[in-house]
């Protein structure tokens, strides 16, 4: 309906944008309704993503006739972004930032690298930093589910993690069950999209390919070595997350650090 | 109160003991020996910081000022997992862990690669009056029962002082005697040192010989359990 009013595909974008943030704002209103307020995250999560998004598409614009390298600073820089909002996410564990930073680094880094490198992603810059960001952006996801759900469960577990600590327990050793189900339960989205995919959803890239005039079974194959990626990726990351961020709960004298109403010291 | 002999050894010391978090005191300033085979009472009401002197015996929480001396060593000197060994805690909930007795048995000495003798799991049960408990889950256990599964497993790592939190708080009545039976005959038996931390003081009197009364985390009176509790 919208593309018969507008005609300009600019002006066209923004009416649609308006219109879905619309409809998010009406699921916010109804949450409201039942007493849980989210007015002020999401109005600023879809603010700062609009312009984010518009501002990030205009900069490929320019960089699309750039030289290739500027590839690894985008992805740099998307990287050290990525740790920092997934970080907020467990902002009371200490060093939640440097540990999604690192886990991230490690996680989507290295199979971007490695993709790469065999040649499973283009190394042409149009290719790499979308197919990149993806495999960031979703890292980030699990990165962010992994903490919280490891926050949530240490809190809530506390006096078990002393009782282990109080046997003599290594500090590790007591979160162990907790940093296994904090990494089982973050890869359930990644492992959900592999497998409903084609079945439930048809991903952007694989439109975005046939459009481009791909080879339908190509793109669809190749749809598949992306979530395949995605998986490791997320996978990764998840793993050295809940490594590394299980030994910063601690204190040196193996005390735990992360208690229910008290902030770490 | 029971009147057994007690060594002059002293066996943990607290020496200026203080913690304090923010502008919140916890403990302050708290000074006091056991001496081996001793039960020492730590009395006083909701707050006052009688948990949190038992977290710093322990090394759960980190001291502000003053330290504890174990056998005359200056805990901080002793790596944390061997100083929990030495000095087991029993806290207020059971807090056993999913599975079956047996293994929350044998947990302890597993961090040190040891593995419990099936003798000696079997005296570990007796000792707390569940025989034929060892196959059992943990989460079909009543209050009572998981408590004694606590205090099994504390005992199973062979600790030197025995630091009991509130163990009969949580429990009923008649789950609440039958603990405090066996905490009694476990000390009459063993002789192994303790340190109980209550807010019962007929409990404190029964099971004590000494008592330190704390109060906004400072030590209000110490001494015998007969003089202090009954002051």
């Amino acid at each position: 309906m919208l593309n018969l009013i507008v005609h300009n595909q600019l002006y066209l974008g923004l009416a649609q944008a308006v219109v879905a943030a619309s409809m998010a704002m009406a699921v916010v209103m109804l949450a409201r309704w039942r007493e849980i307020h989210l007015e002020g995250e999401a109005i600023i999560a879809m603010i700062r993503g609009l312009v984010q998004i518009v501002a990030v598409g205009s900069l490929l614009l320019l960089l699309l006739h750039g030289p290739r390298w500027t590839s690894v600073f985008l992805l740099a820089g998307m990287i050290v972004a990525a740790g920092a909002t997934s970080g907020r996410r467990a902002k009371d564990m200490p060093g939640a930032f440097r540990v999604s930073t690192w886990a991230i680094a490690c996680g989507a880094g290295s199979v971007i690298t490695l993709m790469t490198w065999l040649g499973v992603i283009d190394n042409a810059l149009t290719s790499l930093v979308p197919v990149g960001s993806m495999l960031i952006a979703n890292a980030m996801n699990t990165n962010g589910l992994a903490l919280n759900r490891f926050r949530s469960d240490i809190l809530a577990h506390a006096g078990e993690v002393e009782t282990a600590l109080a046997l003599g327990a290594d500090a590790r050793h007591s979160v162990a069950p907790y940093a296994q189900a904090s990494f089982e339960a973050s890869l359930i989205p990644a492992l959900d999209s592999l497998r409903s995919l084609g079945i439930v959803w048809i991903p952007g890239l694989m439109a975005g390919m046939l459009l481009s005039g791909a080879r339908p079974v190509y793109a669809a194959i190749y749809q598949f070595v992306v979530l395949a990626m995605i998986f490791a990726a997320s996978g990764l990351t998840s793993l050295v997350s809940t490594l590394l961020i299980r030994g910063r709960i601690f204190s040196s004298a193996q005390q735990l650090l992360l208690q229910p109403g008290r902030s770490p010291v | 109160m029971t009147t057994r002999p007690i060594s002059d050894s002293i066996i943990l010391r607290s020496e200026h003991l203080g913690r304090v978090v923010g502008d919140r005191i916890l403990v302050e300033d708290v000074n006091f020996d056991v001496r081996v085979g001793e039960v020492m009472a730590v009395v006083g009401p909701s707050g006052s910081g009688k948990s949190s002197l038992l977290r710093l015996l322990n090394r759960l929480d980190e001291p502000t000022s003053g330290t504890v001396f174990v056998q005359g060593t200056d805990y901080r000197q002793i790596p944390p997992r061997e100083l929990r060994r030495k000095l087991g805690l029993v806290t207020q909930r059971p807090f056993l862990f999913p599975g079956t007795v047996v293994e929350n048995l044998r947990f302890g000495p597993e961090q040190r690669g040891e593995t419990l003798s099936q003798d000696s799991l079997e005296d570990l049960l007796a000792r707390v009056g569940l025989k034929g408990y060892a196959a059992r889950n943990v989460a079909n256990l009543s209050g009572g029962e998981a408590q004694r599964v606590s205090v099994s497993r504390t005992l199973a790592n062979h600790p030197l002082v025995l630091l009991l939190d509130e163990p009969t708080s949580a429990l009923d009545e008649t789950s609440k005697s039958g603990v405090e039976s066996l905490l009694q005959e476990i000390i009459d038996d063993q002789g192994i040192t303790c340190v109980l931390v209550t807010h019962d003081t007929a409990q404190a009197a029964r099971l004590a010989q000494r008592a330190l009364v704390l109060e906004s985390g400072r030590v209000k009176r110490a001494g015998s359990a007969r003089e202090v509790l009954h002051a």
